[in-house]
Order: C-alpha cells, then sequence, then structure tokens
C-alpha cells in the first residue's frame, strides 16, 4: 500500500511541472539547440555539437528521425535546424510553407556511396553506371538475377543484391544518380536501416552486390571488395581524394544543414552555424566524412549571414554532378 | 502392478529431465550472452563510462545520459501506470458489473496488450506531444510508455485479485466489513505480492523498449541530464543502437558496455522490487 501511495505522490508533483512549454524558436526555452534529422550526418552534427558545447557551454540535442522525418519535425517548428543527406522535397517546401516556416540551407560536407561486392568477387573490376542501372532500374525486379546478364563473360551465377532502406537519403540518391529517377528501384533486393548489417551481409554472400556511405567501407576495408565507378570519364575508385576532388561521379553527394530562418536571429544559433562552418573541417575528416572546399564554407557563411532562404536545388530534389562551389556561386 | 509402477515412475523420471532442461537451457543462453556482452566491452566499462557523457571519440564516450535518462523515465512510468492500472483492475474485479461491457472490455485490454509498441510511440507521439503540448519531453516518454505497460499491469492485478479466495472476503463482509474495507484491509494486500510481480515484469519490458521512445522524441545526442520532466531526453537502448549503427568497429564495444549497463540497471531494480515485495509479504499480521 505505501508503494501506491508514493507513486500517487509522485505523480501529483509531476503534474504541474507540464504547464510551462515552449516550442516558439526565438524565445527563452532555456538555450536548447535542437536539431534533428539524417543519420548520415549525425556523426558530423555529434562531432561539432560536442565540441561547440565544450567551448560556448550551450546545449545541443540532436535526434535520428531520418531526412524525411526531420523535415516533419523541422517544418512543425519542433526543431530549429534539421540535419540531411539530401535537399529538401517539393511535399516537404509546401508542409515548411504551409506553417510559415522559412529555411536556409548550407551544405556541411560531401559523402560518397560506395559500390561494394564480396571480397573474393575477382570478376567485378569496375562497374558503368548503364550496368548499375541494368542492375537496379524497377524493370530489373525478377529479371536480371545473373551475374553475366550484366556483362557476358561475368559468371553465371546468382546476384544477391544488398541497400539501405527506402527512407533513408543514401537510397533517394542512389536512385537518383543511377536510375534517373528519386525513389525508383527494383524492389527484390535486401534492405536494411541499419548499414552494419549491409556490410554484414555483402562479407557473407559470395554473389553479394550492395551500397551504403563511404564511411562503411572504409572501415572495413578488409571484408569488401569496392566496385570502381565509371561515369563516362573512366573508372574511379571512391576515396577522400576522388569524392573531394568531384572526380567520383555521379555517386558524391552532398550533406546539409537546414536553419530555421527566424531563429537564426537567435545569438547560440549564430554562434553554432559559425562553429559548424568555419572550425568544422577537421571534425568532417575526423568522423570519416569529407570537407568541403574552404571557399564553400566561406559561401555558405556569406548565405546564412545574408539569411538567404530556400533551397539551391529549387526544391526538386538532388542535383547529381554538381559541386556545391557551383551551385552556391549562383546564389 | 509393479511394471506399471516402474513405467509410471519412468515417465515420471522423464518429465524431471525435460523439465530441468527446460531451466538450465535458457539460463545457460542467458550466461552465454552476458558472457559474449561483457567479453565484447572488453574494458570499456568502467567509472569513466558510467559519468561520461557521448562523444565522437569511442574511447571517451560515457553513458550518463542514458543511464540517468532511463532511472527516470522508468520511475516515472511506474508512478502513472501503477496507480491507473491496480486502480482499473479494482474497478473491474471488485465493483464492476460483470456482463458484456465487461467481457467487451476485457477482450480489448487482452488485445491492447499485445499491440506492436511502435503504434504506442506513434499514440504518443500525436496525444502527448503535440495535442497535450508536452513536447519531446521526458514527461511525455513516460506517458507513453505508462500506456505500453497498462494493459499487462491491469490483466496481472486482476489474476492476483482473483487469487484471493471467496471465503476470506465473506469471513470479512460477515464480521460487518464495508465493501471498501474489505477491498482496502483484506484483498489488496493479499493480492499484493501478485500486483507487484506482475508490476515488476511489466516495468522490465518497459526499460527494455527503444521504438516508441524514438518516435515520441528520445534524443541521439544529449550532453546533459535532465533537469524538470519537461527535459528532453535519451535512454539506453536508444544510445546502444546508435553505437551499434555506426560504421568504426570501435564503438561496438560501447554498445556492449552499454547493453551490460543495461543488464545491471534492470537486474538492481527487480532486486528492489523484489526486496519490496518480500517484506510487504512479512508484515502480513493473519
Amino acid at each position: 500500500m505505501r508503494a501506491l501511495t508514493i507513486s500517487t505522490v509522485l505523480l501529483a508533483l509531476a503534474v504541474p511541472g507540464c504547464q510551462r512549454e515552449n516550442r516558439e524558436p526565438g524565445a527563452d526555452s532555456a538555450a536548447i539547440i535542437t536539431v534533428d534529422g539524417s543519420s548520415t550526418v549525425f556523426p558530423i552534427a555529434e562531432a561539432v555539437a560536442e565540441e561547440f558545447g565544450k567551448r560556448y557551454g550551450v546545449r545541443v540535442t540532436i535526434g535520428v528521425s531520418g531526412s524525411g522525418g526531420g523535415f516533419k519535425k523541422f517544418c512543425k517548428q519542433e526543431t530549429v535546424i534539421t540535419n540531411a543527406s539530401r535537399p529538401i522535397k517539393p511535399s516537404e517546401v509546401e508542409l515548411c510553407a504551409k506553417n510559415g516556416v522559412e529555411y536556409i540551407e548550407l551544405p556541411v560536407a560531401y559523402d560518397g556511396i560506395a559500390v561494394v561486392v564480396h571480397k573474393q568477387a575477382s570478376w567485378v573490376d569496375r562497374m558503368t553506371v548503364d550496368e548499375l542501372k541494368k542492375l537496379w532500374a524497377p524493370e530489373a525486379q525478377g529479371k536480371i538475377t545473373r551475374w553475366n546478364q550484366i556483362r557476358t563473360d561475368w559468371p553465371n551465377s546468382e546476384i544477391h543484391l544488398f541497400g539501405p532502406g527506402v527512407d533513408s537519403g543514401t537510397y533517394d540518391y542512389f536512385t537518383k544518380a543511377v536510375v534517373g529517377r528519386e525513389h525508383a528501384s527494383r524492389g527484390d533486393f535486401t534492405s536494411s536501416e541499419d548499414d552494419n548489417v549491409l556490410v554484414q551481409g555483402i562479407a557473407t554472400d559470395s554473389g553479394a552486390l550492395g551500397f551504403f556511405g563511404l564511411a562503411y567501407y572504409t572501415e572495413n576495408r578488409d571484408k569488401l571488395k569496392v566496385v570502381p565507378i565509371d561515369g563516362g570519364n573512366g573508372p574511379v575508385t571512391p576515396s577522400l581524394e576522388t569524392v573531394a576532388d568531384g572526380t567520383y561521379q555521379p555517386l558524391s553527394r552532398p550533406l546539409f544543414v537546414y536553419v530555421n530562418k527566424q531563429a537564426a536571429e537567435r545569438k547560440e544559433i549564430q554562434a553554432y552555424i559559425a562553429y559548424f562552418l568555419n572550425q568544422g573541417r577537421p571534425l568532417v575528416r575526423e568522423v570519416g566524412y569529407i570537407p568541403l572546399p574552404d571557399r564553400a564554407y566561406r559561401l555558405a557563411q556569406e548565405r546564412f549571414d545574408r539569411r538567404i532562404a530556400g533551397s539551391v536545388f529549387g526544391g526538386k530534389g538532388s542535383k547529381v554532378g554538381v559541386t556545391v562551389e557551383e551551385l552556391l556561386s549562383k546564389q | 502392478m509393479t511394471a506399471r509402477r516402474t513405467r509410471s515412475h519412468m515417465y515420471e523420471k522423464a518429465f524431471i529431465g525435460l523439465a530441468l532442461a527446460a531451466v538450465v537451457l535458457p539460463l545457460l543462453l542467458l550466461a552465454v550472452l552476458i558472457a559474449d556482452v561483457i567479453v565484447d566491452s572488453s574494458g570499456r566499462l568502467g567509472f569513466d563510462f558510467l559519468t561520461g557523457y557521448p562523444s565522437r571519440k569511442p574511447e571517451q564516450a560515457g553513458i550518463l545520459p542514458g543511464l540517468a535518462g532511463s532511472i527516470y523515465l522508468i520511475l516515472l512510468t511506474a508512478a502513472m501506470a501503477l496507480p491507473v492500472g491496480v486502480g482499473a483492475a479494482l474497478y473491474l474485479e471488485e465493483y464492476g458489473k460483470k456482463g458484456r461491457l465487461s467481457n467487451l472490455i476485457e477482450v480489448n485490454i487482452s488485445n491492447l496488450a499485445g499491440v506492436p509498441s511502435i503504434i504506442y510511440g506513434l499514440l504518443g507521439l500525436e496525444m502527448f506531444v503535440r495535442t497535450i503540448g508536452l513536447g519531446r519531453s521526458l514527461l511525455a516518454g513516460a506517458g507513453t510508455m505508462a500506456l505500453l505497460i497498462l494493459p499487462i499491469i491491469i490483466i496481472s492485478s486482476r489474476e492476483a485479485l482473483r487469487t484471493v479466495p471467496l471465503s476470506v472476503r465473506e469471513g470479512a463482509y460477515a464480521l460487518g466489513a464495508t465493501r471498501w474495507q474489505v477491498t482496502r484491509k483484506v484483498v489488496l494486500p493479499m493480492a499484493f505480492p501478485g500486483i507487484l510481480t506482475g508490476s515488476i515484469l511489466a516495468v522490465s519490458r518497459a526499460i527494455g523498449e527503444a521504438a516508441p521512445l524514438i518516435v515520441v522524441g528520445a534524443l541521439a545526442y544529449i550532453a546533459f541530464l535532465p533537469d524538470s520532466v519537461n527535459s528532453p531526453f535519451t535512454v539506453l537502448p536508444i544510445q546502444i543502437f546508435n553505437w551499434v549503427s555506426r560504421p568504426q568497429e570501435e564503438f561496438l564495444k560501447n554498445a556492449a558496455a552499454g547493453s551490460v549497463v543495461l543488464l545491471a540497471t534492470l537486474l538492481i531494480l527487480n532486486s528492489i522490487a523484489i526486496v519490496l515485495r518480500n517484506r510487504l509479504q512479512k508484515r502480513r499480521t493473519w
């Protein structure tokens, strides 16, 4: 009985506290910077939040709802910053507009998407984008199932496909770059939200081919074989260098941070963004991603300072094969 | 005659053997699992790990926000779910009329106990986070968890109340006790150990949940502890999940160490509840 009484008292104590509630960005809200979004961008955001928090004593919280889930919260003003591994989509532009949320789009790093096969798949020396398209296009479902259907001198054995979940920005970008349409691919592949599951799957299946973020390949070099991709100018192996200099195409993509324009007037958010864009380089590299060129960070800071709202992609999703510098210079 | 006896003796032995295997096998599996996570955590577990904040450097990362978040969340959840759950069970068993409506309620509660936890997450998001406007707070998380475990508490509490023999109640009534007195002084104290056992199981389930809390808005990175029920928070399973999905193998050690912390927390909380239950049982005066 006593336990019951105690818990009732606890509940009574807890309830009056819930009146204080503040979801409006810009107001005090105890100076917490609320961030959510892409799991791909998370390690970068975590590194920046860690160092920034230590130096300025500002509280930063980061959730991982994925790029899409992040935009939903961002456009409902539940967060002030959202991480995204792809540009904002038309449906999200609409949602933000409906709620009167204006956003400033800032590129913060590059990521490569690695295409990998089993360690012993000796026949795969390179692949062209057309070959990848033939393999991953929606029409290939149930039809392209053997290696020699892609290239005749490849073995007559089954090919098993692995890829990230269809809600991830990585999947969106890969389909846009390879198939030509965002979110369009065959459905008969093993998908997992957890990239380590894909690594395990490909490492233990001799007929496997899959794709995921470059960092998961670099950390598992000994278990996997990476496929050099020919985007028209000869095969290129993904690496920090080839992604940074723009030669690994079309599977290099920029990563973004979106800031609520109204919240951009808050001092601590200005400090966070300035820290991200000016001190972020070594942190981006440390967690396995590729920093943008200095000029791109300067252009991004300028974009933030001038509070230029909207997306350089026009709210239409990814553009393949353009560098962040080219995009930002157009502003 | 003797042949039959020997045969039934054999059956009995075989049955005891099977029952023993049924006890040993899960315990063995549990031991292997625990040994495995302890080996995997290889030295990561220590004071610094328990009192540290998350970090991009695996060897510096700690689990304090997750640990504190889990404990606060569980206490809040229990504080909400226990009174309501036991109250509902008491009403259904002792006061409510038995009939078609009560059957319908019973079926529904049993159904709710089987609903996947992520559905409760979606319900919590709409109800606590958005409609009531609690935001992504501890209180919203605890509310969601309370809903999740409420059906289990109600069902197990009803079972416990049913074990109190009718003769005891009738004896109390015969002495002139009112229904409230019978419930308060006779039925509840007798059923209490059973109610607590069910509640311990229910609360244990809540400690391991991650999915509904991710939906409600528990965080992946937070470098401070909750200072009120309105604070943002994270919990152990989410922190572990976060580490498991990182590309760097070093983070897997953190995940294993985090799992050890989660198991230990569960064990400690359960032990406290069991000690509490045993003491209550001893205090019974008849």
